[in-house]
């Protein structure tokens, strides 16, 4: 966890000038963009859950599974901490996407095999 | 070395934050403290409902100053908030739940001149396709609706920080001390605050904070469950709410759905009125929440769901929130037990809170929410 948010802020301009890299998606899910994330950490923002709340990075089907790591070092670098030190997104059932009518257990998982 | 403040605010969820942006609007300087981050608690995890059917009369008030608040708050924030306001429909299946409807909804009309009504099986299939057949009627009240409340509160907080005020993550208060029973600072893990007036908008641990300055309430953490399912063409735009209280969500402007719900014996499952804050997932909950949703709207079963969570809401024994100054203790003012209603009210909290700061008769009656009301303060 990071400390005064405010601080982060000249981190996090030095980083969004390197503008050719701004339009890399990092979340392939919501389609979310280096810049957005970067911009996001400019103005108040300075956790992973932060970023995705503000972003919509890593709220999308694989829930952060594959851009979860990415949006760590971001958030590493513009507050200062190594990456081993941010707090990751918090993980949360279900581990992959389930039907609301499996989950509510009005029909069998098996049957949905093959679908 | 301690600096000095106009206020301190304790918790940075959305109405801390809508307090910190009125007080910065109009000058002082504020700091807002939280001992973990923005949206960290009941402001992250709530449906998003904004809502003033069915509300408790002595809310009802709070929640029609916010709607008329939400209706210009993007414009003010610099923020889509994803407002939403195209109604309310408080689903009921039985004659029993249409009388006590049509009589509740006849209620509010005359009382408050809210504009809110029944509307029975034929105009409800006008304004929402998707339900079941044994859905006799509704409550609809046009004016109600949904946002984000994750955007709603970055956006108080960034807005109020562009005013001047400091936000502070990561940062625990740990005393607040008084002199004369008058305050005089607010201590933390890291540093000490001087200031004359600190805001208890602490959420769940709202009630150990008025214990620092001797005040006590009945309040209790009370878990609930909220899911997400992946987006979808838009289906409806209201927020869904039922007679039974069983469930409550709406489809959001991404094109997910929402759906938060109950099996009712969450307080039997979770330990957090032993001050826990851990909010784990129990398997029965997600599951009775889809069974519900899809006995009124059977078509979503297909829907998958791709996250669930829990959260404790900061329930008082009264439900309705422990509001404004306490005489008893010049300095400190309560903003905390919103009881599970604290998104959908949070722009008039920050305005009235703020009045009340600036010593400002505050738009709505704070008397209904005093912490005297279930007895001595002390």
């Amino acid at each position: 966890m990071s400390t005064t948010s405010c601080a982060n802020v000249s981190r996090a301009r030095s980083l969004a000038d390197q503008e050719s890299l701004d339009s890399l998606v990092i979340c392939r899910c919501e389609e979310v963009s280096r810049g957005e994330i970067l911009a996001a950490l400019e103005t108040g923002v300075s956790s992973v859950s932060g970023v995705k709340r503000v972003t919509r990075a890593g709220m999308g089907l694989c829930q952060g599974q594959t851009c979860g790591r990415l949006v760590t070092s971001l958030v590493a670098e513009t507050t200062g901490q190594r990456a081993d030190q941010v707090e990751p997104l918090t993980a949360r059932p279900p581990v992959r996407p389930v039907p609301m009518a499996v989950l509510a257990r009005d029909r069998d998982e098996t049957a949905m095999d093959g679908k | 070395m301690a600096t000095s403040w106009d206020a301190v605010i304790i918790g940075a969820g959305v109405n801390g934050c809508a307090i910190a942006y009125n007080l910065a609007k109009r000058g002082l300087r504020v700091v807002i403290l939280d001992k973990t981050d923005v949206c960290a608690q009941a402001s992250g995890q709530n449906g998003g409902g904004v809502r003033q059917s069915a509300r408790d009369p002595r809310e009802l008030p709070l929640a029609m100053l916010s709607v008329s608040l939400f209706s210009s708050l993007a414009e003010e924030l610099d923020q889509d908030v994803e407002y939403v306001q195209a109604g309310n429909l408080r689903l009921c299946t039985t004659s029993e739940q249409e009388t006590a409807m049509r009589a509740a909804v006849a209620q509010q009309r005359v009382d408050f001149g809210l504009d809110v009504r029944y509307v029975d099986r034929g105009e409800l299939e006008a304004l929402n396709q998707h339900l079941a057949e044994w859905v006799v009627g509704a409550s609809y009240c046009p004016t109600d609706g949904h946002a984000n409340p994750l955007l709603t509160t970055y956006a108080f907080a960034r807005k109020a920080c562009e005013l001047g005020a400091e936000l502070r993550t990561g940062e625990t208060v740990t005393r607040i001390r008084l002199s004369r029973g008058t305050v005089r600072s607010v201590v933390t893990d890291r540093e000490v605050y001087s200031t004359g007036l600190v805001i208890n908008a602490a959420g769940i641990g709202g009630r150990a904070v008025a214990n620092m300055v001797g005040l006590d309430f009945p309040m209790t953490p009370v878990f609930t469950e909220v899911l997400v399912t992946e987006a979808r063409e838009p289906m409806f735009a209201q927020m869904i709410g039922t007679a039974s209280s069983d469930f409550y969500g709406h489809q959001t402007t991404h094109g997910s759905f929402v759906w938060g719900g109950f099996v009712g014996y969450e307080t039997f499952l979770h330990d957090g009125h032993h001050g826990g804050t851990q909010r784990p997932n129990y398997p029965e909950v997600a599951s009775a929440i889809c069974r519900t949703v899809l006995r009124y709207f059977p078509g979503l079963g297909e829907l998958n769901v791709i996250r669930t969570w829990g959260g404790l809401i900061a329930q008082v024994a009264d439900k309705v929130p422990v509001l404004g100054p306490v005489p008893e203790v010049p300095g400190y003012i309560s903003a905390t037990g919103f009881s599970g209603h604290g998104f959908g009210i949070a722009p008039a909290v920050g305005r009235v809170i703020g009045q009340a700061v600036l010593g400002e008769t505050p738009d709505v009656d704070l008397s209904p929410f005093t912490a005297d009301r279930f007895g001595p303060v002390h």
